[in-house]
């Protein structure tokens, strides 16, 4: 990858979106820099997903722009996607395949990873010895660390996260907590939908309150 | 950071993944070649055993039962990516999209379509194709089956986000899939009545690069909607 020009740096002007005659959101704007957390935080159907995929690039916006690196977003979506590292809803693990596997094939497809780097990732979100279990044996949360040690392994200046603590027990939520105050230090950004309190000194927090 | 992977060695990659999961999960792609079998196999049953009778239909019964198991076996391209969310991480892994689905489709025509070429000469021998026919025979169903591999890929892609998908998908993949039947069949008599075969394996041929080459642009345009 070529050296980027400028710091990593995320910000959206006056997004609008609608679904269908309804408008989800309109004029939502925010900056965020190295070393910040944008926490979205809004009732249950305020638009919070909806968001996180428009930053994606999955949902097409009404109107407004996405800028990362000071860079429409739109205008190199392959290379602004291979900075980026976006954990949904619906994790996209293959239940057939154990977790190291899932890593293996599918940050594959990013970087060269072999399944040392896979199996580190996945100790550190503290998986042990189920990371060579399918993923359809996991409990819930299990299935959410994996997809967080994919989160990680990617090693992207951006994270995406959409309620990335959910089903986790507290020790899950705190080192969840830990690793993403470790990712803005390294100079990292991270957008997180969230309605539980980040551990994070509050120069590194941001909030944007949809609905 | 470290590099990029090569977009070839991602497609590779994930082609493999495919075919690891085929593994795990062989029930799911036998039953398409299993459904080809009995249905070639019912047509000698259900007709006159006269061999040259047989030899009159085996043409379009091998084809419309190919054509028929490659629309079942198009359940499993990528429906089960959309429902668990893969699909979305493929969209967003920097890797142009189009080409990842090209890899799946070649991953799947591999687990779907070439055991079905694989098991042709069988199913001909068994609807009355005399043995110096199989060559040809093969080689249309093995072009036949690629272009329709590509083709089946537009229709389930443009069904993903619908729940009853089945009818709607043989609906869009039937009538595009008229010129492979037609090319297909007339090969397959040709090379069944011991004649030259190149012509309609040419056009075939200029079926599959057609495919290959379109449809998984189409593709992956329908897959971003139904992701939205």
């Amino acid at each position: 990858m070529t050296t980027p020009s400028r710091p990593p740096h995320l910000a959206g002007h006056d997004l609008h979106l609608w679904r269908g005659d309804r408008a989800v959101f309109s004029g939502i704007g925010f900056e965020v820099a190295a070393g910040v957390c944008l926490q979205v935080t809004g009732p249950n159907g305020a638009g919070k997903t909806s968001l996180l995929r428009a930053l994606c690039g999955l949902l097409p916006l009404e109107r407004g722009r996405v800028q990362w690196r000071g860079a429409e977003v739109h205008a190199d979506l392959g290379a602004f996607h291979a900075e980026l590292a976006y954990l949904g809803h619906d994790i996209g693990l293959k239940s057939d395949l154990t977790a190291v596997e899932n890593l293996y094939y599918e940050v594959g497809l990013r970087r060269r990873v072999d399944r040392a780097a896979a199996t580190a990732a996945l100790e550190q979100v503290g998986l042990g010895p189920a990371m060579h279990q399918d993923i359809r044996h996991m409990s819930a949360g299990q299935k959410r660390r994996v997809a967080f040690a994919r989160v990680l392994l990617c090693a992207c200046p951006l994270w995406i996260l959409d309620e990335p603590t959910s089903n986790l027990d507290a020790a899950g939520q705190a080192l969840i907590g830990t690793l993403l105050a470790a990712h803005l230090r390294a100079g990292g950004v991270a957008v997180v939908a969230t309605h539980q309190a980040l551990p994070l000194p509050a120069e590194s927090l941001r909030s944007l309150v949809l609905g | 950071m470290s590099a990029r992977v090569p977009v070839l060695q991602a497609g590779l990659r994930l082609m493999s993944r495919d075919l690891r999961l085929a593994m795990r999960r062989a029930g799911d792609w036998l039953q398409p070649l299993v459904f080809f079998l009995v249905v070639t196999t019912l047509f000698p049953l259900a007709l006159n055993p006269e061999l040259s009778r047989l030899r009159d239909v085996a043409p379009g019964a091998l084809w419309v039962a190919g054509l028929l198991s490659s629309l079942l076996a198009l359940e499993l391209l990528f429906r089960e990516d959309s429902l668990d969310g893969s699909l979305e991480q493929l969209a967003i892994s920097g890797v142009p999209f189009a080409w990842l689905l090209w890899a799946k489709t070649v991953a799947h025509w591999l687990l779907t379509g070439l055991p079905l070429v694989l098991v042709a000469p069988l199913a001909a021998t068994a609807l009355g194709a005399p043995a110096a026919a199989i060559p040809g025979v093969l080689a249309a169903l093995l072009l036949g089956s690629l272009a329709l591999s590509q083709l089946g890929a537009i229709g389930a892609a443009l069904t993903l986000g619908l729940r009853r998908s089945g009818v709607l998908q043989a609906v869009i993949v039937l009538p595009l899939a008229v010129p492979v039947l037609i090319f297909g069949a007339r090969a397959t008599a040709l090379a069944i009545a011991g004649e030259p075969i190149a012509p309609p394996l040419y056009l075939l041929g200029a079926l599959v690069v057609l495919g290959v080459t379109l449809a998984p642009l189409a593709a992956a345009a329908a897959v971003r909607i139904s992701l939205e």
